[in-house]
């Protein structure tokens, strides 16, 4: 009997402990991105940004414990349809946060937002989601895919360009950014190379180029192939010669590898490290003293989800169970951006400036972006009209 | 079309030749004389990348430590991988060698990304070799003539080590009938370590010529590995001669296709279709090429001369 006692105080006490610890259970928090293969730095970028702004909050977003459970997608949209599942029926995550690549987001955004979790996106922006399969549970930091090819364009308007060759790996992104490109660019686009995904050497295309001598070349070749493509157009000496204009072809996680051979490149993004903002010092000062390198957009990109976080969990104080009053508070941004203005858009994309960089020394003489131009201001997808919520 | 651009077209062609036999001569030997699957191969020319950059970065640029350590670097890695584990799988099936080599694949990425990180790591071309060279009024990069150079110089030492001394003598005698040498007392134990450690340096090599030009990252073996495959089987197994022939032939065919089939094919086709189809018939076309050579010798262009 004394025993049996016993066991039933034991009990009695472990079950007030687990209430106690469920009173003050952390907020679960889902982030998955390509975290290993080729493309890995990406999602490492948003990792070590987001995780920047937790550890400086002491494990808190919105005043509020949070606990994030990391996941690799591998950039297999199987896997990540996996995970996502995982996340949601085994962890009881509220939220999901991340996600690279666009063919990852088309396989997870279903599955996501379906089932009522928020989807707060911090770098894919295919068209689709932004346009008739939007949701509402979906907050993207990003940016919608063609933006960032639409504001080269613009730029290539405004510079006067009357020949350009564009030039791209042969996939569904690879067009599409030509096609962005072509939205705004008025000039003739004489030539369309389209190279196989995994080709590395890019000789019998630049030659190719050199023949045409048109007025500027634009190209979208992401991570290793951006590398290739603008080591070897420096080699083959057009560098300098024909203005190399580009989207997610320099930017922080190449750069580190191209060095003086992208001195002069162009490109167009939303974001840059030279932001003069008090965010944004805060975040690259922060960034490069934790992690020894200057952050790319990508860690900007999920710096601002992180921030976007914390501004809505705290309006809500911690109660993410109240979704319509959370999905206000997010819809709300109120939060200071790295990029200086940010609000969301009908269709929960950001409607943002969008900038043209060139690859430029630092003050402190390393190769980093510099802000040139603004040639679109408070600019919004093609696709926002087809979205309705 | 110009002459000019034709026969730019023709050097670049050339370079991939040549940088594809670095590489084919090391694994045709491998498959034989000692009659071994390596699908590590690759492997090898992403360490010798590796190892170039990082000396490249540790001593201010410099791209003779590069050299040094690329190619001594893959020297002993190769033969340390030689003696620790091929020699247990010389008496095994080729399949049980494939999965091990494969298994290496998966090995050294995982090592690379451990060690330098996911991202591309930077190395460049030496300063005297950055400029371009006019060519027939087109400008052609000096550091492809330099590796072009490299390639033919190689391929003149091999040529004098394989027919002009007795290490040379003794690969050709096991390329033909590895039995026969070792029943005649020759140490064939010894022969395979020089012969592994050879290829795996001259894959390095390819691996330190490239590093300036494609990005050094985890996996940038497996897109060649493929191609030198191509090549060997092309040119013959075993063969150096073939191994050279059939790297220029697959290195010519797959430039000049890439670059003059979707035009051509736009005279044709409409100009959405010709961009859509071109890029897919021009990487198909080395693969077209093996197949025909299969089918008419299937011992490939250069065999070895055996008996």
């Amino acid at each position: 009997m004394v025993r049996f006692s016993k066991t039933l105080l034991t009990a009695a006490a472990m079950a007030m402990a687990t209430a106690g610890a469920w009173a003050q259970s952390p907020i679960k928090i889902g982030f998955m991105a390509e975290l290993s293969g080729p493309q890995g730095a990406l999602g490492g970028d948003q990792y070590d940004a987001f995780m920047l702004v937790v550890e400086r909050n002491g494990g808190k977003l919105g005043g509020v414990p949070v606990q994030i459970i990391r996941e690799d997608s591998q950039l297999k949209p199987d896997v990540a349809t996996q995970l996502v599942q995982k996340l949601i029926e085994k962890d009881n995550v509220s939220i999901i946060t991340g996600i690279t690549f666009s063919n990852i987001m088309m396989a997870v955004h279903k599955p996501i937002t379906e089932k009522g979790v928020f989807l707060i996106g911090s770098n894919a922006g295919p068209a689709p989601i932004a346009g008739a399969a939007c949701s509402p549970f979906q907050f993207i930091t990003s940016w919608q895919n063609d933006n960032q090819a639409e504001v080269v364009g613009k730029y290539a308007t405004d510079k006067g360009y009357k020949k350009v060759i564009g030039m791209a790996p042969n996939y569904q992104a690879g067009k599409d950014f030509i096609a962005g490109f072509k939205r705004m660019y008025k000039g003739e686009v004489i030539d369309e190379i389209y190279t196989p995904l995994n080709q590395p050497d890019f000789s019998a295309e630049l030659a190719q180029v050199a023949a045409k001598n048109p007025d500027a070349v634009y190209v979208f070749y992401p991570g290793g192939l951006g590398v290739n493509f603008v080591r070897q157009y420096a080699q083959a000496g057009l560098a300098g010669k024909i203005p190399l204009l580009s989207t997610s072809t320099t930017d922080g996680s190449t750069l580190p590898a191209q060095k003086e051979a992208a001195l002069g490149v162009i490109s167009g993004t939303f974001w840059g490290p030279d932001f003069a903002n008090a965010a944004n010092q805060q975040f690259v000062a922060e960034f490069e003293k934790k992690y020894n390198r200057i952050p790319s957009q990508y860690a900007a990109q999920s710096y601002d989800a992180a921030l976007l976080l914390d501004s809505a969990i705290g309006k809500v104080k911690g109660n993410v169970a109240d979704k319509p009053a959370f999905r206000a508070a997010l819809k709300a941004a109120d939060f200071k951006s790295v990029r200086g203005n940010f609000k969301f858009g009908a269709n929960h994309f950001p409607v943002q400036d969008q900038h043209i960089f060139e690859v430029a020394k630092d003050a402190k003489g390393r190769v980093s972006l510099k802000t040139v131009a603004t040639p679109l201001k408070d600019h919004q997808d093609a696709y926002a009209t087809n979205c309705k919520m | 079309m110009t002459l000019g651009l034709f026969l730019t077209q023709l050097l670049n062609g050339v370079q991939l030749g040549v940088l594809l036999f670095l590489l084919a001569s090391g694994l045709t030997l491998v498959f034989g004389i000692m009659n071994f699957v390596n699908l590590a191969h690759g492997s090898l020319y992403m360490m010798g990348a590796y190892f170039a950059a990082a000396a490249f970065n540790a001593f201010d640029n410099s791209f003779l430590a590069a050299a040094v350590a690329a190619v001594g670097g893959t020297l002993l890695l190769g033969a340390a991988l030689e003696r620790l584990l091929l020699t247990t799988l010389y008496r095994r099936d080729h399949l049980d060698q494939v999965l091990a080599t494969f298994g290496l694949i998966l090995f050294f990425n995982e090592v690379v990304r451990f060690i330098w990180g996911p991202a591309s790591v930077y190395i460049n071309t030496p300063a005297w070799l950055s400029g371009t060279v006019n060519l027939f009024g087109m400008d052609y990069p000096a550091y492809r003539f330099a590796i072009i150079a490299v390639g033919l110089a190689v391929g003149a030492g091999l040529y004098v080590v394989i027919h002009k001394t007795r290490v040379g003598m003794l690969i050709r005698a096991g390329a033909s009938n590895a039995d026969m040498v070792s029943a005649l007392g020759v140490n064939i134990r010894g022969l395979n370590l020089t012969v592994f450690a050879l290829g795996a340096g001259l894959a390095g090599l390819a691996g330190l010529m490239a590093g300036p030009i494609v990005s050094v990252q985890a996996g940038m073996g497996e897109p060649i590995l493929i191609l030198t495959l191509v090549v060997i089987v092309t040119g013959g197994i075993g063969s150096i001669r073939g191994a050279f022939y059939g790297a220029l032939i697959v290195g010519v065919v797959d430039t000049i296709g890439r670059a003059f089939l979707p035009t051509l094919l736009r005279e044709f086709l409409e100009r959405s279709v010709a961009q859509a189809v071109g890029p897919a018939i021009a990487s198909l076309l080395i693969y077209l090429l093996m197949a025909v050579v299969l089918a008419v010798k299937p011992q490939g262009l250069f065999p070895v001369k055996h008996g």
